[in-house]
C-alpha cells in the first residue's frame, strides 16, 4: 500500500477552492493511516457536513457522511457495534463545536475510541462564509458584517477538559508535524482530537484583509506557539505574544476508554 | 417448545428485539418508553450485545444508523420529543437505505403534553415527519403478545426492505401486562447481500439494492446527498434525483398488499369499524356486545405502507368508522381509498373509547 492507494480515485478531483488547506490535512491523515499499516478494509471514515466533511469521500474505504453535526454520534454507533473497525472522523469547527457541540463533549466524556480530525477555519465554508463558534473576536464574516463580538471557543481546551486522552493542535502549514501527531492519535486508545487551523482564502481571507494563501499561511505560522516554547515563557512569567496559538501535543494521557478493541 | 410468560409491552418490545438477534441498542430515557432500554441495558451484554445511553434522541437514532451499518441489527426505542428530535437522521436513514428499528411508545402531546397517558398522536410524523418525501414502514401492536410479534416483524420488514421501520405502540400497551408465549426461535430474514457485479445502490428487480455492512471489503460511500448508484453525491442532476426518490417511495409501497397483515371480522356488515393499536381492544368488546354480525371490523398490524385493497373486503360497507387517540390521523389516510362516508371517532386526553361510546356511534349510522 502507497497513500495513493488510500484514494477513491474515481471521485477525484475534489470540490475544494483553490489555495483551501483541506487536501494536506487528508494527505496527511492518509499518510499516518498507512505508515501504521492499517487495513482499508478495517477502517472507517466519518464525517458531518461541511467542506472538511466532504473528506471521506474521496478516501476509498467504508465511509459514512451524514447529517450536520452528528458525525461522532453516528461514529459512536459504528464503534460500539463493532469495536474491531478503526473508526476516523473528520469535521468542521461549525460542525463539531456548534450544532454538534453536545455530541463532541459527551464523545470527550466517554473516551471512546476514535480520532477525530476538525479542520478549523474559523468559519462555515460550506454555506458561504457565516460566523461560527471559533470565528476569531473582531473578525469579519456574512453573519458579522461589524466584527464577531462573541469570544471563539478553544476546541483543545474543551476536548480536554471533557476527558480526550489525546489532544493536539497543529496547522496545514505543519504537515511534518500534524502527520506525526495523527499517527499518535491513531495509536492512542480512546479519544483522540486533533485540530488543524486551516487557511479558507475564499470565505474568511477574502473578507478580513488576507488576500492571498500565502498570507493567510505565513499568518497562522508566525502566530502559532509552539507547546515548549509556551510552557516556558510561562514558568519564566514571561509575556505570551498577543493573537498567538499553541500548537503541540496538549494533552496525552490513559483515562479508561470505551470501544477499544480487545 | 414455547415459553409462557406474564409481562409488560415494554419489556416484550425488548426481548422480541433480542429475539430478532438485536445486538446494538442506543437510546435516552423518556416515559413511557424508557423500559425497553432498561431491559435492553440489563440484556444485551449477556447475549454478546451493546447498550449505550446516548446523550440525546439525534444522537440517539444516528447510533442507531452507524450500528446498522456494521451488519448489526440495531434498535432505538422513545415517545413523542424524542421522536420529533430523531426526525432529521430518519430522513437520513430512508434516503441511505439503512435497515433499523424505531420504536415509539406513544404519549400525549404537543410538546411534552401527558409523559404518562396513551396517544396515537405521531402516526402522520412516522410517515410524513423528516424533511422531504419518503415512504416508510409501521406497525401498530394491540396486545403484549404482539409488541413481541411485531418487533420481530419489524427488523424482518426493516432489513428487507432496507428502511427504518417503525413499532408504533402506544402508553397503554406498552405499559400493560399480559400473557406472552415465547416461541424458542422466531424468523429471522437477514438483509439481502449484494450480488457480485452489482453496484452498492444498484435496484434489484424488487427495487430493493443488496446490503453492503461496513468492515465486509465493499468500500461503500454512505451519504445523505442525492447519490448515484455508486453511492457517490450526484446533488444537482434532477432526472436522477427524482428517480431515487420515487424508487425509494416505491419499493416500499409496492409491496403494501403483499405485506399487510390485518384481522377481518364480519365482512358482510354496513357498518365497519377500522382501527389499529390499543383502540382495536375497545372496537373487539363491542363487537362482542352487539348482536352477533352487526358490526365489522378491520384491525391492522401494518398501517405504514397503508393496504388500501383490504377496504374493498367489506363490499356491503356504508360507512368507516375510525376510533383513534388522535384527531383522526389515519382517518384521513382512508378517506383518500374509499367513496363512503369515513367518520373519524377521536379520543384525546390518554383515556380509551368505551365500548358503549363505539356502539352508540355505530347505532347513529344504522
Ligand atoms: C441541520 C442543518 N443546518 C444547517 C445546515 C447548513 N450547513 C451546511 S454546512 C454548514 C456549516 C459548515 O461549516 P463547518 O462545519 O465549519 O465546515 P466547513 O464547511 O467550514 O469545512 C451549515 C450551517 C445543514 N446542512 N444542516
Amino acid at each position: 500500500m502507497t497513500v495513493e492507494d488510500w484514494f477513491r480515485h474515481d471521485r477525484l478531483p475534489h470540490i475544494f477552492c483553490a489555495g483551501c488547506g483541506n487536501g494536506s490535512i487528508i494527505n496527511s491523515t492518509l499518510e499516518a493511516v498507512d505508515s501504521l499499516n492499517w487495513k482499508v478494509d478495517e477502517t472507517v471514515f466519518v464525517s458531518g457536513i461541511g467542506c472538511s466533511s466532504r473528506a471521506p469521500g474521496y478516501i476509498v474505504t467504508d465511509s459514512l457522511h451524514t447529517t450536520h453535526g452528528r458525525a461522532l454520534a453516528f461514529a459512536t454507533g459504528v464503534k460500539m457495534a463493532n469495536h474491531d473497525l478503526n473508526v476516523v472522523v473528520f469535521t468542521g469547527d461549525g460542525d463539531l463545536s456548534a450544532i454538534g457541540g453536545n455530541h463532541f463533549i459527551h464523545a470527550c466524556r466517554r473516551n471512546i475510541d476514535l480520532t477525530v480530525i476538525c479542520m478549523n477555519n474559523q468559519i462555515y465554508g460550506m454555506t458561504g462564509g457565516q460566523g461560527s463558534p471559533c470565528t476569531p473576536t473582531g473578525a469579519l464574516s456574512t453573519t458579522t458584517p461589524y466584527g464577531m463580538d462573541e469570544p471563539a471557543f478553544d476546541l483543545c481546551d474543551l476536548a480536554t477538559a471533557a476527558g480526550a486522552n489525546f489532544v493536539s493542535r497543529w496547522t496545514s502549514y505543519h504537515v511534518r508535524e500534524l502527520t506525526r501527531s495523527i499517527k499518535l492519535g491513531l495509536q492512542k486508545p480512546g479519544l483522540s482530537f486533533i485540530e488543524v487551523m486551516v487557511q479558507c482564502p475564499t470565505n474568511y481571507g477574502r473578507r478580513n484583509r488576507l488576500r492571498d494563501v500565502e498570507a493567510m499561511v505565513s499568518k497562522m505560522r508566525d502566530h502559532a506557539l509552539l507547546k515548549e516554547k509556551y510552557d516556558r515563557l510561562v514558568a519564566e512569567r514571561k509575556p505570551i505574544p498577543e493573537g498567538s496559538f499553541v500548537v503541540g501535543t496538549l494533552t496525552d494521557r490513559n483515562l479508561p476508554a470505551l470501544g477499544v478493541r480487545r | 417448545m414455547t415459553r409462557v410468560d406474564f409481562m409488560q409491552g415494554n419489556i416484550a418490545s425488548a426481548e422480541g428485539a433480542l429475539a430478532a438477534g438485536c445486538r446494538f441498542f442506543a437510546g435516552y430515557p423518556i416515559t413511557p418508553s424508557s423500559e425497553v432500554a432498561e431491559h435492553m441495558a440489563r440484556r444485551l451484554p449477556k447475549v454478546g450485545g451493546r447498550f449505550i445511553q446516548m446523550e440525546d434522541e439525534i444522537a440517539s437514532m444516528a447510533a442507531v444508523i452507524g450500528g446498522a451499518w456494521t451488519g448489526v441489527r440495531s434498535m432505538t426505542a422513545t415517545s413523542g420529543p424524542g421522536f420529533s428530535l430523531m426526525m432529521e437522521n430518519i430522513g437520513y436513514a430512508a434516503f441511505t437505505e439503512t435497515p433499523c428499528v424505531v420504536v415509539n411508545i406513544q404519549r400525549g402531546g404537543p410538546s411534552t403534553g401527558q409523559p404518562t397517558l396513551a396517544a396515537q398522536g405521531d402516526m402522520l410524523q412516522c410517515r410524513f415527519g423528516s424533511h422531504g418525501d419518503y415512504s416508510t414502514i409501521a406497525l401498530a401492536p394491540s396486545s403484549v403478545q404482539e409488541m413481541f410479534d411485531l418487533t420481530v416483524k419489524s427488523f424482518n420488514l426493516a432489513d428487507r426492505f432496507r428502511a427504518p421501520a417503525f413499532l408504533m405502540a402506544d402508553e397503554i400497551i406498552g405499559h400493560l401486562r399480559e400473557r406472552v408465549e415465547f416461541p424458542d426461535t422466531v424468523e429471522c430474514t437477514p438483509p439481502r447481500p449484494i450480488r457480485e457485479g452489482m453496484l452498492p445502490f444498484e435496484p434489484e428487480e424488487d427495487l430493493v439494492p443488496g446490503f453492503t455492512p461496513f468492515g465486509h471489503g465493499h468500500r461503500v460511500h454512505v451519504t445523505g446527498l442525492t447519490h448515484n448508484e455508486k453511492g457517490y453525491p450526484a446533488s444537482t442532476d434532477p432526472d436522477l434525483h427524482e428517480r431515487l426518490v420515487m424508487r425509494l417511495i416505491e419499493k416500499v409501497e409496492r409491496a403494501r398488499h403483499e405485506i399487510a397483515d390485518y384481522d377481518i371480522e364480519n365482512p358482510d356488515a354496513e357498518v365497519v369499524f377500522i382501527s389499529y393499536g390499543v383502540p382495536t381492544r375497545s372496537v373487539r368488546q363491542a363487537l362482542l356486545d352487539a348482536p352477533e354480525g352487526l358490526y365489522g371490523h378491520l384491525n391492522l398490524r401494518i398501517v405504514w405502507p397503508f393496504p388500501e385493497n383490504l377496504l374493498k373486503k367489506f363490499p356491503n360497507a356504508r360507512v368507516f368508522l375510525v376510533p383513534e387517540l388522535n384527531m383522526g390521523q389515519m382517518a384521513r389516510e382512508i378517506v383518500r381509498h374509499c367513496d363512503q362516508p369515513v367518520i373519524s371517532l377521536p379520543r384525546l386526553g390518554g383515556e380509551l373509547h368505551t365500548p358503549q361510546y363505539l356502539l352508540d356511534r355505530a347505532e347513529e349510522y344504522r
